[in-house]
């Protein structure tokens, strides 16, 4: 383990039904963008899910040196029947905030995503690629520490995935740290720091990007590259 | 007796004349049933919404106990209210019994089963669409279930509707706590119910269109502005 990792993750397996969804799975993340990767089914997701809280772990444990605030974002954005405004304020007003603050935050946070001039508009309403950057608004909006994204770009065309992704890389560049799936290979590429590889629900390898993409250390790893690229 | 078609002329005459008594009649049975289905969402849906996201012992029973309850029979209802609101009854003392006040009462133990599991449902569905994204912003059970009552508050006016319908239509229970007192708490559907076993037909005729007309009309607005939020909120 990395002294100094942010987090630590100790044999930590999920089994839901008989079924193994994480095996042991152990890792120490410090990088500041880190990304998952592996085919379908390996456990990425539901890697993410037990380290945000949402899953309980059967086995293992997470050790966080330091407590870290949390947001995720998810593949499919999931909207209020509100303004895409509201939407972004609705996770201040959870966290306690007054209204002028939170509208502030919201409008900033908005701003900074490039949706200032709909932030009036029913955010259903909005395009898949304006709701994911709604949904990224939410979540900057609270500055975390950690933002968790789960194949944020999977469901959008490529010029709203370069807008997320860039959204994505101011949110690193103010500090906060990243770890996000993708089943983009150049994304991961541009994105990561550093890569964990996943294959049915095993924690294979973890290394620098450009080490995983030139020399990956295991036949998966070697497999999934070998089938993934272009 | 006059012939069926005697019988559907007079009882447009009434209606197209807007006659006093007839009218008198309608309002009552609007006020009550309304009154009846709101006190029906103010309670049914909050319980609904929690039965759909809360995790507690029993849930489950409840769950069932009220699906089965959007069966109750009306006199069964208007028979335990009458219990209730008598004069040697727990709420005796309040002289409620054969008021509107009563009849309101009635119908709103009739409907706040069918709101509350119609409310479950929906939220229920909504909770399983949402329920990552709300416990990932830190939103608790009860916060989540307020969230999606207001987020289903579109879906949710089907509950509203179907509660008003089995309020207004429903006759039993308000035969027996209101008395069907002329004047006083003689509703559509017990007029009908009277003025049939008395062989006049136009009456009861005019009242039968009225009330289906009433629920008709209210279900089609309903549905247009359910539609026209849809495509206002997404």
């Amino acid at each position: 383990m990395g002294v100094s990792a942010w987090l630590s993750i100790d044999g930590l397996g999920l089994t839901e039904g008989g079924t193994c969804i994480i095996d042991s799975a152990t890792l120490a993340l410090s990088a500041q963008r880190s990304v998952v990767l592996g085919p379908n089914g390996a456990g990425k997701s539901t890697l993410l899910r037990l380290i945000h809280g949402l899953l309980h772990p059967s086995s293992g444990r997470l050790a966080w040196p330091e407590r870290l605030s949390q947001a995720m974002v998810f593949q499919r954005p999931i909207m209020l029947r509100t303004t895409a405004l509201e939407n972004v304020e609705y996770g201040l007003k959870l966290q306690g905030h007054a209204a002028p603050e939170r509208r502030r935050r919201a409008a900033g946070a908005l701003a900074r995503v490039g949706l200032e001039p709909i932030a009036g508009r029913p955010a259903r309403l909005l395009s898949g690629g304006e709701q994911q950057r709604v949904a990224l608004a939410r979540a900057w909006a609270l500055e975390p520490q950690l933002l968790i994204l789960d194949e944020p770009t999977a469901s959008l065309d490529p010029a709203s995935s370069r807008e997320v992704e860039r959204i994505i890389g101011e949110i690193a560049a103010a500090g906060t740290r990243i770890l996000m799936t993708t089943h983009n290979l150049g994304q991961a590429r541009r994105m990561a720091d550093e890569v964990v590889f996943m294959d049915r629900g095993r924690v294979l390898e973890q290394t620098a990007v450009n080490d995983f993409f030139s020399l990956p250390q295991c036949d998966a790893a070697q497999r999934f590259l070998k089938e993934e690229m272009p | 007796m006059t012939t069926l078609g005697d019988s559907f002329l007079m009882a447009w005459q009434l209606t197209a004349s807007a006659d006093g008594r007839l009218a008198e009649i309608v309002l009552l049975s609007l006020r009550v049933s309304l009154s009846a289905t709101l006190i029906a969402c103010l309670i049914g849906m909050p319980v609904g919404a929690l039965l759909a996201v809360g995790r507690f012992p029993g849930r489950r029973i409840l769950i069932v106990l009220f699906n089965g309850l959007m069966g109750l029979p009306p006199v069964v209802v208007g028979l335990l209210v009458y219990l209730l609101l008598s004069r040697a009854g727990p709420l005796g003392s309040f002289g409620l019994l054969f008021s509107p006040a009563a009849m309101v009462v009635a119908q709103a133990v009739l409907v706040t089963p069918i709101v509350a599991a119609l409310t479950r449902q929906v939220v229920a569905d909504e909770w399983t669409e949402y329920r990552e994204q709300l416990r990932s912003l830190g939103a608790s059970r009860a916060r989540a279930a307020a969230t999606l009552l207001w987020d289903g508050r579109f879906s949710l006016s089907t509950a509203a509707l179907a509660g008003f319908g089995r309020a207004i239509a429903e006759v039993g229970a308000v035969m027996i706590v209101g008395g069907n007192i002329d004047g006083v708490t003689r509703v559509m559907t017990t007029t009908i119910a009277l003025e049939t076993s008395k062989g006049d037909l136009p009456l009861a005729l005019a009242l039968g269109f009225i009330l289906i007309v009433v629920v008709l009309s209210i279900n089609a607005v309903a549905y247009a502005l359910r539609g026209w939020a849809e495509r206002k909120w997404g």
